[in-house]
């Protein structure tokens, strides 16, 4: 009996459980190499060096210092590709539910309004999810006018890590404002309508391998899934047809997977299964 | 039709104001966020505007630094957000020979051919080569000038008779006594601040101050004819480059003669 509870509560929160296990790891890793010398994942995640040799950055970073007009050397360029590349394979926006931690302050928010049911009651601010993506064009715009990363300067995701490494400063009040932003003013605001940076993953994870599946014939039109979703635009095929969550902007967190009670959502391969359905059939 | 029109064209006037407003928000905080110009970067560092646009803000040179002399500007130091800085008086540079702080720069923002030199094919690093800043002596509040003896400065600076030398002067008050006084060379000082963190001051009377900040430029109106040297840095200009202003568009007026009736 307690085995199987056990069971039951790994299949309900299993990729909840890795995600929390990856960005805590992440951040162990590179706090340990500032205060004691790791050299397993040095820097941060603007750029960092893996085992000392592999040079990994942020493209993101990477392109606004492009947008400058400064030469950039070649380990930045390297790293970016590789993490582009990266994403781009396993699915761009797991960066955003797997790795960074601004991720841990926004679903704490979620969690919260879900918990206190401020849907309900809270006054309803409609914004568009495609902010971020304006925000992401502004910042190349800036970054290119005033000669520096614009995004950068003010990134809270940067503050946030940086001052979990290298001392917090004042980063705090970014990590007690995006708290505040998504649990009483914007449901997912931060990162579901503002975070240039989410954008930017959602545009490179467009083509990736890892999809959900819905499969209709399941579903029982309980909406639990949208419910817990962050992204809840992205299952627009809920209870209507089978088929892959197809838009980038969809983190892979897994959260409408495991709320699932009947095996209407999967991970499965993108094209593969797909291109392997139709010659089969 | 129209109706559909200026709905679009309203709603297309209403996303381009938003992005305006929040461009120039953006855009007016940044620019004065980057704007510190007293901030002392680690060595190799191109010159500000150049490394304020490479630096990824990843803190690998701070990880290298064995002294802990590099931080990453916090939000409340009043530096640009995220790069790397160093507070002598706090902790000096300590000019390793190795220099591991500005191999590990990704982006080079920390200009690793700054620091070296190529001998047989061979990158070596020379630490002597940074220019992280210049120290400047406040010759009020340094006792030396007193008249008491402190060499705190001299003693402790790695290029000691080469960025800080001593001057000998008479001391006028007692009239029987030399005086020691500290001098910079701004050609050798590499803005370490060994100096600075050793100075016996309640605040410091010799300070290191960015070399744009604290260093003049002749230009080219005034040469050493007495070195045969200083002509190269007139190669490549053209003509004779003169002031203009607005009174110098008027000729000349003969102040001696003019208006004087010599009936």
């Amino acid at each position: 009996m307690k085995g199987s509870t056990l069971s039951n509560f790994w299949k309900k929160y299993r990729f909840l459980i890795i995600r929390r296990l990856t960005q805590i790891t992440i951040l162990i890793l590179y706090i340990g190499a500032n205060l004691w010398g790791w050299k397993i994942l040095q820097g941060n995640l603007s750029s960092s060096s893996l085992f000392e040799t592999i040079p990994l950055a942020d493209p993101y970073a990477v392109l606004q210092i492009f947008a400058t007009g400064s030469l950039i050397a070649a380990d930045a360029i390297i790293g970016a590709i590789i993490i582009a590349l990266f994403y781009a394979a396993i699915g761009g926006r797991a960066f955003c539910s797997y790795v960074c931690p601004v991720n841990m302050v926004t679903d704490l928010a979620n969690y919260l309004r879900r918990k206190w049911k401020l849907d309900k009651y809270e006054k309803k601010w409609w914004a568009s999810r495609n902010i971020r993506y304006w925000v992401m064009g502004l910042s190349f715009i800036l970054s290119f006018i005033l000669g520096t990363a614009a995004f950068e300067m003010v990134s809270p995701i940067s503050m946030t890590h940086r001052g979990l490494i290298f001392g917090m400063g004042f980063g705090w009040a970014a990590i007690v404002t995006i708290f505040l932003f998504d649990l009483f003013i914007l449901k997912n605001g931060w990162c579901g309508h503002i975070c240039p940076l989410g954008g930017f993953y959602s545009l490179i994870g467009k083509y990736n391998l890892f999809r959900v599946r819905h499969n209709q014939p399941n579903c029982t039109l309980c909406m639990k899934c949208k419910e817990v979703c962050p992204e809840k635009e992205v299952l627009y095929m809920i209870g209507k047809k089978s088929q892959f969550v197809d838009m980038g902007e969809c983190t892979l967190c897994g959260r409408c997977v495991e709320v699932c009670d009947d095996d209407a959502l999967e991970f499965s391969l993108h094209y593969f299964v797909k291109k392997g359905e139709k010659d089969e059939t | 039709m129209d109706k559909n029109r200026r709905a679009f064209l309203v709603s297309m006037a209403q996303n381009v104001a938003i992005a305006a407003t929040g461009g120039f928000l953006w855009s007016a905080y940044v620019d004065e966020a980057k704007a510190a110009p007293l901030t002392l970067r680690p060595p190799g560092a191109r010159k500000e505007d150049e490394f304020i646009s490479l630096c990824i803000k990843c803190g690998l040179c701070v990880e290298a630094c064995p002294y802990d002399t590099l931080m990453l500007a916090k939000p409340g130091d009043h530096k640009p957000l995220g790069t790397p800085y160093f507070i002598p008086r706090d902790i000096p540079c300590y000019m390793c020979d190795d220099i591991p702080c500005v191999p590990p720069c990704p982006t080079g923002a920390l200009d690793i051919k700054s620091v070296t030199e190529e001998k047989n094919g061979e990158l070596i690093f020379d630490i002597t080569k940074m220019r992280m800043g210049v120290a400047i002596v406040d010759m009020k509040s340094c006792i030396a000038f007193w008249g008491i003896q402190c060499d705190a400065c001299y003693r402790a600076c790695p290029l000691l008779d080469q960025a800080i030398y001593m001057e000998y002067r008479k001391n006028e008050r007692t009239g029987k006594h030399a005086k020691l006084l500290p001098v910079v060379d701004p050609d050798y000082c590499t803005g370490c601040g060994l100096c600075e963190h050793a100075c016996v001051t309640e605040i410091a009377a010799i300070k290191v101050l960015p070399r744009d900040v604290a260093l003049g430029k002749v230009g080219k109106h005034y040469v050493k004819g007495w070195e045969k040297s200083d002509e190269e840095r007139l190669r490549g200009s053209s003509g004779i480059e003169t002031t203009v202003t607005e009174r110098s568009k008027k000729s000349a007026v003969d102040t001696l003669n003019e208006g004087i009736d010599f009936e």
